[in-house]
């Protein structure tokens, strides 16, 4: 654009852990004027006026009524990953802010994710690995016996683009699939993968030998998985939860694993992340953790920076924007 | 250690009716499915694991009702065949519950049993079930036994059996392709996702004590749309490529021939130079058996040609890749990781330095530690020493070359 500025874009910070990545800047700054929180700050007067858009690179910056007061041109808020639990749609709606976010980047990655925690989980990768390099030696394949993930029943909850990859990747493992979904997916596609459709989640819940969560977190979603659907699961079942930590009622699972109501539980996403260093899930040994990392690779989040580019740009210019978050 | 040829089973005629009859025999005497060996010809899908039945095929009902009776010999008043095992339990012996379906249709003999008794013993002991590598076949124990006929070794690594030896003895060594061949393949997917997306790290930080956020520039690479190298297309080989396909991922395979029908089924290439796969994959996975010609077939060379961003996978044995070259490969990032169940010796030194590195994963040998996969593997041991002991046509055996 000669002559033109660039539009001017805030963002939480660079570099770091947590600010966006170093190795993005370069194609960003041929897009936007980036604009750190800092830099905002330090210079309200001029800035406020200017900013048209957000980057929201993990949650950050926290967008309030605060400070959509005092960003009269704002147009668009561009959110990385898929999960957007933690923006209040209502609030940006009623100041005229579109949102976006990158369901699509995320999707292959998040499948993988899933399948590598049914695996590690399933085989004891985990323990096993504990077991290789410690001090102590004295061990046999039989003291990490697991369970088959080939043959196995899975159950997945929530079969949208997410679920639906994880669906492709199990059905090479020759798994049974049953899913759990709002609405039905068609016949071609239900076929494509052998999935089977439960309308009620207890059917799921009761037949499958690993359980996983790909739901976006929503009121109807939230704490789906309690006491009563993880007392209908298998006592040899796995819950594996892909999703938002908030999806499942986190003492009830506690108390379920304590009591072997279920087998095993392999969580990417918790409530809170991280969670309090004393919380009984870190020490089971039938639980993994891991840090909310579905996404994590280099492609997909590059993938996931020029989605949100492309959002921010067709949302300033009035054009239809790519992933946009409809209320 | 001596080259084996692996007598196929499963393609010809033979070998179909006798999987029928193995499933046949396995489905009379266990209240769960039978599953079939992977080149069974039977059309039906796999029964899984739950308990679920066949589909009722209808051809297949005389089959079924035709219990194999005749091949067990227990007739009334008569001694079962005796099969000397290391243990009952314990650290290295076989599981309880295993031990109870050898009781089903063997005497079982345990190596310090034989060992108090022996004239007693050693005539009665037909067979020996080798579980986990034990108990060690040596020319002592052999001269020991003078009715032996059979090894049957638990798993499809014969590596540590003298077969040449062993067959001078007159006495047969089979082995259990297929029952660990799922459980393999998966071992194979789980140890290139997890290193891949650096699982065993990413549990290590979420539950530190001292981990207060999580970075969200901590990255691993991508497996779906990745090359897959496969170095050792076999029964195992091939299920890896199977799975790998629903991730999407390029397959190359290397192997001793081609495979023309089953690259088409999984779109995988075939790389007649090992050199070509290592210089274009992102995973190099190793489903080959340890014989004297894949001993040490990854080395310095070998590790030299792979892309600094590829990751090796072993699922063989250790002995296939030159440990001291991998150590150093690792530590100079001339491959950016390794995910290794095997080793050699199993396990590690506690000073190895393996144990020291961070871009590596180790597991102790749980290829097939699954409780489906060793109940398999028992239950196709005994159908192999049965055969044997009943003069039928042996499923597996392995012959010295």
């Amino acid at each position: 654009m000669e002559g033109q500025e660039l539009p001017y874009v805030l963002i939480d910070s660079i570099g770091g852990k947590h600010g966006v990545y170093e190795d993005h800047l370069e194609f960003l700054k041929k897009h936007f004027q980036l604009i750190t929180m800092k830099e905002y700050l330090e210079n309200k007067k001029f800035l406020s006026e200017n900013i048209r858009a957000v980057y929201m690179w993990y949650h950050k910056p926290v967008i309030n009524e605060g400070l959509l007061q005092s960003l009269p041109n704002l147009k668009v808020v561009a959110s990385s990953g898929v999960g957007i639990d933690h923006l209040d749609l209502k609030l940006l709606s009623s100041y005229g802010v579109k949102v976006s976010n990158t369901p699509f980047a995320v999707s292959t990655d998040t499948a993988d994710f899933g399948m590598a925690l049914m695996l590690a989980s399933s085989r004891r990768l985990v323990e096993g690995y504990q077991m290789a390099v410690s001090p102590n030696t004295e061990y046999s394949p039989a003291d990490c016996l697991g369970a088959e993930v080939s043959g196995a029943t899975l159950g997945i909850v929530g079969m949208g683009t997410i679920g639906y990859k994880v669906a492709e990747r199990a059905k090479a493992f020759e798994m049974k699939i049953l899913y759990h979904n709002r609405n039905q997916r068609n016949k071609e596609e239900e076929s494509a993968v052998g999935a089977i459709y439960c309308k009620k989640i207890d059917d799921l819940l009761q037949q499958s030998d690993f359980v996983l969560l790909s739901v976006s977190l929503t009121p109807q979603t939230h704490k789906l998985i309690g006491k009563r659907e993880l007392e209908l699961m298998k006592p040899t079942a796995t819950l594996i939860n892909i999703s938002r930590g908030l999806v499942v009622d986190q003492d009830a699972l506690v108390e379920a694993l304590q009591n072997k109501v279920i087998k095993a539980a392999a969580l990417d996403v918790t409530h809170p992340e991280p969670l309090p260093r004393d919380h009984p899930l870190l020490n089971m040994k039938n639980v993994i953790i891991t840090p909310h990392m579905a996404s994590a690779t280099k492609k997909t989040r590059r993938l996931m920076m020029e989605n949100m580019t492309e959002s921010i740009e067709a949302g300033l210019r009035g054009l239809p924007i790519p992933n946009e978050v409809l209320l | 250690m001596f080259r084996f040829t692996q007598k196929k089973c499963g393609l010809s005629e033979f070998g179909g009716r006798f999987t029928l009859l193995f499933n046949a025999w396995r489905k009379h005497t266990q209240p769960t499915a039978a599953v079939l060996p992977s080149r069974s010809l039977i059309p039906v899908r796999k029964a899984n694991f739950r308990g679920l039945s066949l589909p009722d095929n209808p051809s297949l009902r005389g089959l079924y009702s035709r219990t194999p009776k005749a091949d067990v010999q227990v007739m009334a008043g008569e001694e079962l065949p005796g099969v000397l095992i290391l243990d009952v339990g314990g650290t290295h012996g076989v599981l309880e519950n295993l031990v109870a379906l050898l009781k089903k249709h063997f005497h079982v003999i345990t190596l310090k049993e034989f060992r108090e008794n022996k004239e007693e013993m050693r005539k009665k002991i037909q067979s020996v079930f080798v579980f986990e590598n034990r108990p060690t076949i040596d020319r002592e124990l052999l001269e020991s036994l003078p009715n032996l006929k059979v090894i049957g070794n638990s798993g499809v690594g014969v590596d540590h059996l003298d077969l040449k030896m062993i067959s001078n003895f007159g006495v047969k060594v089979t082995n259990t392709p297929h029952a660990v061949a799922d459980s393999t393949a998966d071992i194979g997917m789980a140890l290139m996702l997890a290193s891949a997306r650096r699982l065993v790290e990413g549990c290590q930080i979420a539950v530190s004590p001292d981990t207060k956020y999580f970075a969200v520039n901590w990255l691993g690479v991508e497996v779906t749309k990745a090359t897959l190298g496969i170095i050792g297309m076999g029964n195992i080989g091939y299920k890896v490529a199977q799975r790998a396909k629903a991730f999407d991922m390029r397959i190359l395979y290397h192997n001793r021939n081609r495979r023309k029908e089953e690259e088409e089924a999984v779109g995988a290439h075939y790389c007649e130079k090992m050199e070509d796969l290592l210089q274009q994959s992102d995973f190099v996975m190793l489903v080959v058996n340890l014989t004297p010609e894949t001993h040490k077939l990854i080395g310095k060379k070998e590790l030299g040609l792979m892309k600094p961003t590829a990751t090796l996978i072993n699922i063989s044995r250790g002995a296939i890749v030159d440990q001291d070259a991998l150590v150093e490969a690792l530590q100079n990032k001339v491959i950016r990781a390794a995910a290794l169940d095997v080793t050699y010796p199993e396990p590690l030194p506690r000073d190895h330095p393996f144990l020291k590195l961070n871009n590596i994963i180790i597991t102790p040998h749980i290829g097939t530690a699954t409780v489906q996969a060793i109940r398999m593997m028992t239950e196709e041991a005994i159908a192999n020493i049965l055969a044997v002991l009943n003069g039928k046509p042996i499923p597996s055996e392995v012959f010295p070359k």
